[in-house]
């Protein structure tokens, strides 16, 4: 049976999510140039924050724009990357001043993209610099960190950076924050059955009914198994063990230690429900805890999505004092919320 | 016989009828792409040829350059994704070789061809033989130069070969790079749907200056 979305005109998909969500932020937010969605009030002197990347991933990338978030996204069509033109115009509408931070995920179509158009921001004398999110552990191992993908741990990051973009002194400070962030934040996602490309209804990939894609990208990129599909207890420790064995394996980074604490995020893709959400984050605390691994705090909710895809995603951040400190300042925005200060806190 | 040089207004006409083959190629360039990529490359160099002649069409330029910079620019801001930066790049660096040119002649045909690859290169990162549209530019931009034509035609006749010549060359190539990269040897007898994407728009320059 063919899938029935309600839109209208299939090319218009991404041009339409957008006026309404910038309807949503109802004065908010504004919509600038071709495609992008920035703040209506960005301070002066503020360094300001752009994320983006390829619509359909809904609520990412232009839901994470708001208070104490980002101030502004450059929009693709349908999981494309957004041409440079649109990537300058978001840039020249966040720039204060101080210069611009653009933190996306590592996506070849976004890097190339997004390096033109700090080009064309560097010919109008705004400066740019780029952090890149590549937490998606299953895309390649830690010594070739440049071919991760970026998945849902862009909203742990972006939060972190979001908040630290309000008190950043200059780019480099924020830049530095940024990379820490990345560094820390590590994800591994399921994926049980694609979602559908909005245009045409064909499913993103193919995938054997009763199995589970271990490590699949959000788009379909193959992971690093196909395993039979089984309880979310089972799961859940073979998802955790892959992110545990990441900061193991890259000496990048300390390992996961007792007594660390962490962000822990439970994403759905789409289609697995806040149900499932629950039941895979019972298991993920009862073996983190077991670990003595402190949850400093809890994500969970359809975040990061590819339309109607059913997998989960896990994503773990080592907060530190800084990190915990941006993590307590409450945040807005459409779609992603959160109050001062943390649960348990 | 064909061309010595070809003037602004012709540059820009010839970038028009590269674009109309396009346009008229888009089934053959999708067709390409489904086999090995995920089938957007037709579409979007369909989308992004139409950009260019709304660009082009009517327009008087200041220099042969800035027609092919305003083709780049086109195709960029139009096509999105990881063809729309790299088409664009091809021409944006390889009309910044010849930015003050009032006439297009051979050598400056070469490079618009030599630094447009360059660019791509640079820009994407891809090596001769990862199966991308570099391996069709790179030959064709290395034969252009050999030939040291002296007339733009000449000139393009060198570099149609040369492309045509990598295009059939990259069917005996293993796909490492974009989304065909997962395909591995699978991607053996195919050509890439960037380098066929390269040959024809090199053989209608060819076309035109004849």
């Amino acid at each position: 049976m063919a899938l029935q979305k309600l839109i209208n005109d299939p090319l218009k998909v991404a041009d339409e999510l957008l006026e309404g969500l910038v309807e949503a932020y109802n004065g908010e937010c504004k919509s600038v140039g071709r495609r992008s969605i920035v703040k209506s009030e960005i301070p002066d002197g503020k360094v300001a924050l752009l994320v983006g990347g390829g619509s359909g991933h809904e609520p990412i990338y232009h839901g994470l724009v708001g208070r104490n978030l980002a101030d502004g996204a450059a929009c693709g069509d349908i999981f494309a990357a957004p041409p440079p033109n649109i990537v300058f115009e978001a840039t020249e509408a966040v720039d204060k001043g101080k210069g611009v931070l653009y933190l996306y995920g590592n996506y070849a179509g976004d890097v190339l993209n997004f390096d033109i158009g700090a080009e064309l921001a560097d010919d109008e004398d705004i400066e740019v610099r780029t952090v890149l999110i590549w937490d998606d552990v299953c895309s390649a191992p830690p010594t070739e960190k440049e071919k991760r993908r970026g998945i849902a741990g862009l909203v742990p990051v972006v939060k972190l950076v979001g908040a630290a973009s309000q008190t950043a002194s200059s780019l480099d400070e924020l830049e530095a924050t940024a990379k820490k962030a990345v560094l820390q934040t590590r994800s591994v996602g399921v994926s049980m059955a694609p979602g559908s490309i909005p245009a045409t209804g064909k499913p993103t990939f193919d995938l054997e009914e009763g199995k589970i894609g271990l490590g699949m990208g959000i788009h379909g990129e193959p992971g690093v198994a196909e395993i039979p599909m089984s309880t979310a207890d089972e799961l859940t420790p073979t998802m955790l063990d892959l992110v545990i064995k990441d900061f193991e394996d890259d000496e990048e980074v300390e390992s996961l230690a007792e007594g660390d604490e962490i962000i822990l995020f439970v994403n759905s893709l789409g289609a697995t429900t806040m149900m499932e959400l629950l039941i895979v984050l019972r298991k993920a605390k009862e073996y983190l805890t077991d670990k003595g691994i402190k949850i400093y705090d809890v994500m969970l909710g359809p975040l990061v999505t590819c339309q109607e895809m059913t997998g989960v995603s896990l994503s773990i951040t080592r907060v530190d004092d800084e990190l915990k400190g941006y993590w307590d300042m409450p945040c807005q925005s459409v779609c992603f919320s959160k109050m001062e200060g943390h649960y348990g806190g | 016989m064909g061309k010595d040089t070809l003037s602004i207004n012709e540059t820009r006409d010839m970038m028009i009828a590269v674009a109309n083959k396009i346009i008229e190629a888009e089934p053959i360039l999708t067709d390409a792409d489904r086999a090995l990529g995920d089938g957007d490359h037709g579409v979007g160099m369909e989308r992004g040829m139409n950009a260019v002649k709304e660009a082009l069409e009517h327009q008087e330029f200041a220099s042969v350059g800035k027609v092919f910079m305003a083709v780049g620019m086109a195709m960029m801001s139009s096509m999105g994704g990881a063809s729309g930066a790299v088409f664009g790049t091809l021409f944006r660096s390889g009309g910044k070789a010849v930015k003050d040119a009032e006439s297009l002649d051979a050598a400056g045909m070469v490079a618009v061809f030599k630094e447009g690859t360059e660019g791509v290169m640079t820009r994407g990162g891809a090596k001769p033989g990862d199966k991308t549209m570099v391996d069709a530019l790179l030959p064709a931009a290395e034969a252009g130069e050999k030939a040291a034509a002296s007339s733009v035609y000449d000139a393009l006749v060198a570099i149609a070969d040369g492309a045509e010549a990598g295009r059939e060359a990259s069917k005996d190539m293993i796909a490492t790079m974009g989304r065909a990269k997962t395909l591995g040897e699978k991607s053996l007898g195919k050509a890439d749907a960037g380098a066929v994407s390269v040959a024809i728009i090199a053989a209608t320059m060819r076309d035109y200056a004849a």
